[in-house]
């Protein structure tokens, strides 16, 4: 089969008793004729790449603009005083996403998931529950071939790149991949991943991709916190048993729609929103007339 | 259908998929094709990559490729030093291109072997590239398979003999594409495979007659 739809996915779980991940895994192996192992150690290096550009942050790096970084390590300081309106788990999210986001603006390594701009927000949602011992390797390794199979759906059904769709394609997808992942982790049943994909998506719909100076800094890096924190609430509502009333399959062929009716400006052109605020217009300026 | 681990993927080195590393790819690809480590490199920036690719590293990165770094490497930011210690030449400025996707790069590289050769690439996205141009010639590969590219002449069964030495070599061809720019000048033809060719059918393909060049990009492992 290909992943050309969630209900598709969804129906060949439900047929065979195969949970959501194992589908999507069986479908890799079909695709690029490889092996189990094979598949799941590729799947290991990349989960071992997102847990590294985790822990090898360092809130002293900046970006060669000299906008992004060390907002992390703010987050962290804050969690340790005990003062944060959130609990344990959603501060480690917040910092977590500011981590891995910082890090990319500063060259580290990362993972692309789907993009490099939405690149904190699964870490944001599975490190910390990895770290924290609530979920095993594996558990985790399932929930990315999860995540994986909802990030290509989109990818077929809608797109995933700001240029084309605006941040709700980037962001919005990450989101929803992040979310479908917790659902997965937590023993969620396939249709309550389609339903915490639907709502994920749907509540991020409609924004737009304006990075200051064409950087991936500003508002990227914060926007993958809302990312995380949106999936793990669609995650939650999912699992409590609230549906999402327009089918899933609906609701990305909508955010493709919603993104190709963007204007041009509002996808990654730099051409508006917050980019041609008076400090963006600041910032480009600076930028160009330094190279 | 999408590979997952295009979804999940690439592992690289930031900010940005298509400015750093498909910038880098661009680079491997270019180093690749010349077939040894550039000694001189002209990079041209068009569009987008000469506007926003100070920022995002797209400089760094192509010299990065063009050392033969992977997408995933953390001396990426370094390259310019590294180049520097390496005795590479480098000039790095914008360029003006007509009706070019926003994410072009022309580079005009020299090798260790003398040999030169001008490649015309895109970053489409994601880490994706797209290979337009070599040597004034138009084509169209991205990477994703190993890619053989032979310059030959215009003669009547040149194609006939080069699929038979591929097949010979149990070699599997994905896609393929001849490019002529004129009737009886050179050819390029593109053959992107599904297994790696070995270095004596690559050999015997070169020693076949009306083959005047030939480039070979084998896929990066991932």
């Amino acid at each position: 089969m290909a992943l050309d739809g969630m209900e598709e996915i969804i129906a060949a779980a439900e047929g065979t008793g195969r949970p959501f991940w194992q589908v999507v895994l069986d479908t890799d192996l079909e695709e690029r004729g490889v092996t189990a192992r094979d598949s799941l150690e590729k799947m290991r290096h990349t989960w071992q790449a997102m847990l590294e550009s985790v822990l090898t942050y360092d809130g002293q790096r900046r970006s060669l603009s000299g906008l992004a970084g060390g907002d992390g390590a703010l987050m962290d300081a804050y969690a340790q005083k005990g003062e944060a309106l959130c609990g344990a788990y959603l501060q480690r999210v917040i910092a977590t996403a500011l981590r891995v986001g910082e890090s990319n603006a500063c060259m580290r390594k990362i993972v692309a998931a789907p993009t490099a701009g939405s690149c904190g927000v699964l870490p944001a949602v599975l490190v910390p529950l990895y770290q924290a011992g609530k979920a095993s390797e594996e558990m985790v390794l399932q929930a990315l071939y999860t995540a994986s199979g909802i990030g290509a759906v989109i990818s077929h059904r809608a797109c995933i790149a700001g240029a084309a769709g605006g941040c709700q394609a980037e962001i919005g997808s990450a989101s929803a991949m992040a979310a479908g992942a917790l659902v997965s982790l937590r023993g969620g049943s396939p249709r309550q991943i389609g339903h915490a994909v639907a709502m994920a998506l749907k509540n991020l719909m409609g924004l737009v991709c304006d990075p200051v100076a064409g950087l991936v800094e500003v508002p990227c890096i914060k926007r993958n916190v809302v990312g995380a924190v949106n999936a793990i609430s669609c995650a939650d509502m999912a699992l409590a048993g609230i549906e999402s009333r327009v089918p899933v399959d609906e609701v990305i062929d909508c955010m493709g729609e919603v993104g190709r009716r963007l204007p041009v400006e509002l996808r990654e052109t730099s051409l508006g929103g917050l980019a041609v605020t008076p400090f963006g217009k600041m910032v480009k300026e600076k930028m160009e007339s330094e190279s | 259908m999408l590979d997952i681990f295009d979804i999940l993927g690439p592992v690289m080195v930031g900010p940005s998929s298509s400015h750093t590393a498909g910038a880098v790819r661009i680079g491997r690809m270019a180093r690749a094709l010349l077939g040894c480590q550039p000694v001189e490199a002209d990079i041209g920036l068009h569009g987008s990559f000469a506007e926003t690719g100070k920022g995002h590293g797209t400089d760094r990165a192509i010299v990065a490729g063009l050392l033969g770094m992977e997408p995933d490497n953390l001396d990426i930011p370094r390259s310019f030093e590294i180049a520097r210690q390496q005795g590479m030449e480098l000039c790095i400025h914008p360029i003006q291109l007509r009706e070019a996707h926003p994410n072009t790069a022309v580079l005009k590289v020299r090798g260790t072997n003398g040999r030169a050769m001008v490649l015309r690439a895109v970053s489409v996205g994601g880490g994706r590239i797209r290979v337009e141009e070599i040597d004034g010639t138009a084509v169209h590969f991205a990477g994703d398979y190993h890619t053989l590219v032979v310059r030959h002449k215009d003669i009547p069964g040149e194609l006939s003999v080069l699929t038979r030495e591929l097949s010979n070599a149990k070699v599997n061809i994905a896609n393929m594409s001849l490019n002529r720019s004129r009737r009886g000048g050179d050819v390029l033809t593109v053959f992107e495979v599904d297994q790696k060719i070995p270095p004596v059918a690559r050999q015997l393909i070169a020693e076949i007659p009306g083959v005047e060049g030939l480039t070979y990009y084998e896929k990066e492992d991932a």
